[in-house]
């Protein structure tokens, strides 16, 4: 029986290093290979060694797919193809392509330079890694080998990220990665056509929320910045250098115009200029208000927000700084938030998810003590917003892709089992069809019957169709034909045709059966009789009565002839194929009723 | 002044009728909006986004320099054949000038674009479930495409447009191209003679002759295209050549947002400019000659451009034709000086016709055609490596042109040879369609007995039930036969009439007479009789007078009207047959 796995070895029941394994008609393709920002021992990383035991996974993976370039999503991918060994293809978006070696660069930087972790991946590594990346275009039907294809699908989330259709023959499964389905000031939302995938994997961080509406979060957001500005205080946003940053800005620096503010915004610098300028260069990927204006004026162009300086920080007065990292695990933003936590004036917006573990979580859960390293206890003081900037979709948006794509069954990862079992009931109870949450390491087995496409001749299904199209709805027409299979090619043709190409002779079995009558008048008139008689009875069917005498039904043959004893009783020969087998039965049944008598 | 553009042949099709309009390259549109707007066209029109966006741009410019100078009147009595045959060369020598329409408004264009269905390079589009289209890089132009148009069994090429040679787009796309029962081969080179590179060289060389002389240089072209190649090349050269302080002008109504445009398609560019994106940088150098102030561009030359006008310059405007647009006003401003060039670079126009207005000239004219499409040495490469069944192709490509009638290179030599097509003609495709795909469901897969006829072939018969929805064909088990209805009512004969359109499988075997008569003993029947006749052999059942002739592709059961006996008789025949 065929069937498709799927095995979670990251983001089952949980956020952070998705990495996703699905086995579908023999073709194993792994989806993401990203790393957990809550650990920093091996479980930062899936385990790959539960892919093979022995033997290399090249031989084992039949391609990788990388959804979008957050580092719990592609963290891992240099591990994974240079220190474990991986030499097939990697697929993923340009812009993630372009995006992803720099993030990757970054989260070395601080693990090896910052941390002093030894036995990290390096940078030669990130870029012998990056050559094997093959760039997919969206909606491009992508041909890993002659039969598994992959297509993406704008997802939203980030700048270039995408969902995947994976497909072998009629068998296919959807990985959403991260999407967002309603546009954003920066992106648009997340579409997948009616593709009736068998399985669809979606995230599902978001599985319980139904979010308000994002003007009511943007003004809330405006609304807290401004008044901490105004009174004097400085706001700390911490972010990752792509997404919700850009986002943010745009809204920011629309806002700084409209009220006139002179109070500076800061972006901490690097990464983040680059990252604008990304945005400019793949502006297709954008939404489309921002693709449509942008050779007036392109929205990544900052004129209020200026690139920020470590000593910044310690400046008097109002100020706003976007810091990366956006959990406050690390980094600029935590440096820019231990120094700023002491006054409570100042605020922190977090506006996205932080990872269990992270700073970032820990004040997000009313945590005011905070024990640093060496044993310094931080005393946060400063006010702590949470802000649900993350572009990923809630339990709306899922259900609506869900709607959106049609699926035979749902798997849920990328979200708290909590969540999760809620929402699965939801999605069991609104669409009946069966969805699984696994756990890392636990495998979903789904069996299939797909369907086997052959040939069939035009000659036959023309012949089918045109009869088909008769308004004869109550009885559902058989279609009859040969199904002839030679080596892989099945063709479906008519009997007719598969007896002359294998160069075999039809064989005609015959009937011919003799019914008596009495009548004593002539054959010719018993002929005769009996035309009419079928004539009136068969209405539907073609009756003939031949010039030698003979009647026709259809192409049974009738003839009349003398009984060679009797005179006053006719034999009636009833002769008729093994193909008009009922026909002819029927009519001889009929006939041995005898005739209804003739007027006089 | 031409305000009037010949399109298409309006006689031979119905376009209210036509489902699909598949757009090869941004060139190829500049009709569009006759067709969704006027002819009561409903259906689709696919493009790719830069095919898009640069044909927009295209049209854009094509109507304000037409809407530049508005004409109270247009005659159209001259369209009158009796009149026309009496009108001066080339007036008299225009083609289905019945066709020719007024030029589009902006509104047009817009609601023609809105119709437009993007689509990727390598996209599987599906028509109604019958057909599958396929756009592919054809190489020549930003988002130009092949396309595929393919059924499950039957395979069409449409290769327009394409070009081999490496410049900004994205490389053609051969390898998809193979197996075609047929491809349709059109857009080559106009100018089979040039080789594009040589023709680049020699542009720069008079471009910097001319400048150096203190002479300005006017390229007339298209606003997008081969201009962003050429802006490279001098970007290249103008420092080696000490061109360093020459001010460069495009001037065109859409001159910034093509600039623009050029660098956003990353994903539709060749590879050496997608990584240059990766860096972040843009991948077009004009970028830096507009940052540097080397080029500068202007929507007309009104403006802020009229200030900024300093000589000896180059400058990129339109039309190529010169018939029309801001670069008319540099032919007359610097046609009366032997120190210019006009530097002739867009092959679609006879530079000779356009200047003919503008004669006599003094200014130097220089020909660079630089056409990167497909020449004949390439075609017939590019059909040795996919290999299509038949080529179709127009006529003018299997002959060699006119003008140079010896030169049997410039034709398309192919096995077999092309078939061609003229203007209006309709010609059929040789190929028939046998097969369609149809999908068994697996219930009914599971009930199919192979069997094995020959060595590797088996046979199975099936009868299923066929449903067919949008295209798709999907065979489904029988229902199970219904139980007969309990109360014997009684019907009229006519309703238990069978369905004589259920088939029979045919039969096909033969059928030993010795076996058969052992089988017939073994059910009961005794006082067997077998004649051999010519043919075959008869086989009489004396008691119950009937009579069974056997021959080999044949038999025939005669008997009384005895059902029971007949049917017993046929069961014991069929186990020797195979059913079809």
């Amino acid at each position: 029986m065929p069937e498709i796995r799927v095995t979670p070895l990251g983001a089952g029941q949980d956020v952070g290093r998705s990495c996703i394994l699905v086995s579908i008609s023999g073709k194993n393709v792994m989806l993401d290979c990203g790393m957990h920002m809550g650990y920093n021992d091996d479980r930062r990383f899936p385990d790959f060694s539960y892919i093979t035991q022995s033997g290399r996974l090249t031989d084992f993976l039949d391609c990788v797919i990388i959804s979008h370039f957050h580092l719990d999503h592609c963290g891992a991918l240099p591990y994974f193809s240079e220190m474990v060994g991986y030499d097939g293809p990697i697929y993923m978006t340009h812009p993630t392509q372009a995006i992803c070696p720099i993030l990757l660069e970054d989260y070395r930087k601080i693990a090896v330079d910052k941390k002093g972790e030894a036995n990290f991946f390096t940078s030669q590594m990130i870029k012998d890694c990056m050559k094997k990346v093959v760039a997919v275009h969206l909606h491009q039907t992508v041909q890993v080998d002659d039969e598994l294809e992959i297509k993406a699908y704008y997802a939203g989330h980030v700048l270039g990220a995408a969902m995947f259709q994976i497909k072998v023959g009629s068998e296919s499964v959807v990985y959403t990665g991260d999407y967002n389905m309603t546009p954003d000031r920066h992106l648009g939302a997340a579409w997948i056509d009616k593709c009736r995938p068998n399985l669809l994997i979606t995230e599902s961080t978001y599985a319980t929320t139904i979010r308000d509406s994002k003007r009511c979060r943007e003004r809330d957001f405006l609304k807290k910045v401004h008044e901490t500005v105004e009174r004097g205080g400085k706001v700390l946003i911490p972010v990752f250098a792509l997404g919700r940053a850009q986002e943010l800005c745009i809204l920011l620096e629309t806002f700084w115009e409209r009220m006139n503010l002179k109070v500076p915004i800061y972006f901490s610098t690097g990464l983040t200029e680059k990252a604008n300028h990304y945005y400019k260069l793949f502006i297709t990927w954008t939404n489309q208000k921002i693709r449509k204006t942008f050779v007036q004026r392109n929205m990544f162009e900052f004129k209020h927000i200026k690139a920020f300086d470590r000593a910044f920080a310690d400046n008097p007065g109002p100020m706003v700084v976007f810091a990366t990292p956006g959990m406050l695990h690390a980094g600029q933003s935590l440096q820019i938030f231990r120094k700023w936590a002491g006054n409570e004036k100042n605020m922190v917006i977090m506006p996205g998810y932080c990872v269990q573990g992270t700073v970032g979580h820990k004040i997000l859960s009313g945590q005011r003590k905070l024990e640093m390293e060496g044993r310094q206890v931080l005393e946060v003081k400063m006010q702590v917003e949470y802000m649900s900037f993350s572009a990923h979709a809630d339990a709306k948006g899922i259900m609506q892709l869900v709607g959106q794509a049609e699926p035979e069954s749902v798997l849920l990862v990328h979200g708290e089992a909590k969540k999760m079992e809620f929402l699965r009931q939801k999605i069991e109870q609104e669409f009946r069809v069966s969805c699984y949450m696994p756990a890392n390491g636990e495998t979903v087995t789904l069996p299939t019957s797909p369907s086997i496409p052959v040939g069939i001749s035009l000659g036959l299904l023309k012949r089918e169709m045109v009869q088909g199209l008769l308004p004869e709805a109550k009885k559902p027409r058989l279609l009859h034909g040969t199904l002839i299979m030679k080596d892989s090619s099945f063709r479906l043709v008519s009997s007719e045709q598969a007896l002359k190409e294998l160069g075999l002779a039809e064989h005609q079995l015959r009937f011919t059966c003799r019914v008596h009558l009495q009548d004593t008048r002539k054959e010719q008139e018993t002929a005769l009789r009996v035309y009419s008689h079928l004539k009136n009875t068969l209405k539907d069917h073609c009756v003939q009565h031949l010039p030698d005498g003979s009647v026709t039904v259809e192409s049974i043959l009738i003839q009349a002839a003398a009984h060679s004893e009797d005179p006053g009783t006719k034999v009636l020969l009833v002769s008729w194929t093994y193909q008009d087998e009922e026909l002819g039965s029927f009519l001889t049944a009929l006939l041995k009723n005898g005739l209804p008598q003739a007027p006089s | 002044m031409l305000q009037e553009e010949g399109t298409y042949q309006t006689e031979l099709i119905d376009l209210s009728t036509v489902d699909v309009i598949l757009i090869s390259n941004y060139h190829c549109m500049m009709a569009l909006p006759y067709i969704t707007e006027h002819t009561g066209f409903t259906g689709t029109v696919y493009a790719t986004e830069p095919t898009m966006q640069i044909g927009r741009l295209l049209m854009e410019e094509l109507v304000n320099f037409i809407e530049r100078v508005p004409k109270a009147q247009s005659a159209s009595l001259w369209k009158n054949k009796d009149v026309q045959r009496l009108l001066p060369s080339p007036l008299k020598d225009a083609v289905e000038v019945s066709t020719w329409r007024r030029c589009y408004t902006m509104q047009e264009v817009n609601s023609a674009l809105s119709k437009i269905q993007l689509v990727g390079y390598s996209q599987k589009i599906e028509l109604f479930g019958a057909v599958q289209v396929t756009p592919l890089s054809s190489g020549y132009a930003l988002g130009s495409s092949n396309w595929i148009i393919q059924s499950h069994y039957e395979k069409v090429s449409y290769v327009s447009g394409s070009s081999l040679l490496t410049t900004h787009p994205q490389p053609m796309d051969q390898a998809s191209l193979k197996n075609s029962d047929v491809l349709v081969l059109t857009g080559l080179t106009q100018i089979p003679t040039a080789n594009p590179d040589g023709m680049v060289g020699e542009f720069c060389s008079n471009l910097a002759l001319t400048v150096r002389n203190g002479g300005n240089v006017l390229v007339p072209c298209y606003p997008s295209g081969v201009i962003y190649d050429l802006l490279e090349c001098l970007y290249q050269y103008i420092d080696s050549a000490g061109l360093s302080n020459i001010p460069f002008y495009f001037i065109s109504p859409v001159a910034n947002s093509s600039l623009e445009f050029s660098q956003i398609f990353a994903e539709w560019l060749c590879h050496n400019k997608q990584s240059k994106v990766y860096l972040p940088e843009p991948p077009f150098p004009h970028a830096e000659l507009i940052q540097t102030n080397k080029l500068k561009h202007y929507p007309s030359i009104h403006g802020d451009f009229s200030n900024d006008f300093r000589q000896p310059c180059v400058v990129f405007t339109g039309h190529p034709s010169l018939r029309f647009g801001d670069v008319v006003h540099f032919m007359e401003l610097w046609g009366k000086s032997s120190l210019n060039t006009v530097i002739f670079t867009e092959p679609d126009f006879s530079y000779l016709e356009a200047l003919a207005p503008y004669q006599p000239l003094a200014m130097k004219c220089t020909y660079c055609p630089i056409d990167t499409r497909l020449n004949f040495i390439q075609v017939s490469k590019l059909l040795k490596e996919v290999q299509p069944l038949h080529v179709v192709c127009p006529e003018q490509y299997t002959q060699p042109p006119p003008a140079q009638s010896h030169r049997m290179d410039l034709m398309i030599d192919c096995q077999p040879p092309a078939m061609s097509y003229r203007r209006a003609e309709v010609l059929a495709l040789p190929f028939k369609r046998r097969y369609e795909k149809i999908e068994i469901m697996p219930e009914l897969a599971d009930s199919l007995v192979p069997m094995e006829i020959k060595p590797g072939i088996s046979l199975a018969t099936v009868s299923a039930v066929l449903h067919t929805k949008d295209n798709k064909h999907v065979l489904q088990p029988p229902p199970r036969p219904a139980q007969p209805p309990s109360s014997k009512k009684r019907k009229r004969v006519s309703e238990d009439v069978p369905d004589c359109k259920v088939l029979k499988p045919l039969l096909s075997g033969s059928i030993p007479v010795e076996q058969f008569v052992q089988t017939l003993e073994k059910h009961g029947f005794s006082d067997i009789k077998v004649e051999d006749t010519a043919k075959g052999h008869i086989v009489l059942l004396q008691e119950a007078e009937t009579l069974i002739q056997i021959e080999e592709d044949s038999t025939h059961i005669i008997c009384d009207n005895d059902e029971t006996l007949r049917v017993r008789l046929r069961d014991l025949v069929l186990r020797f047959l195979q059913k079809f």
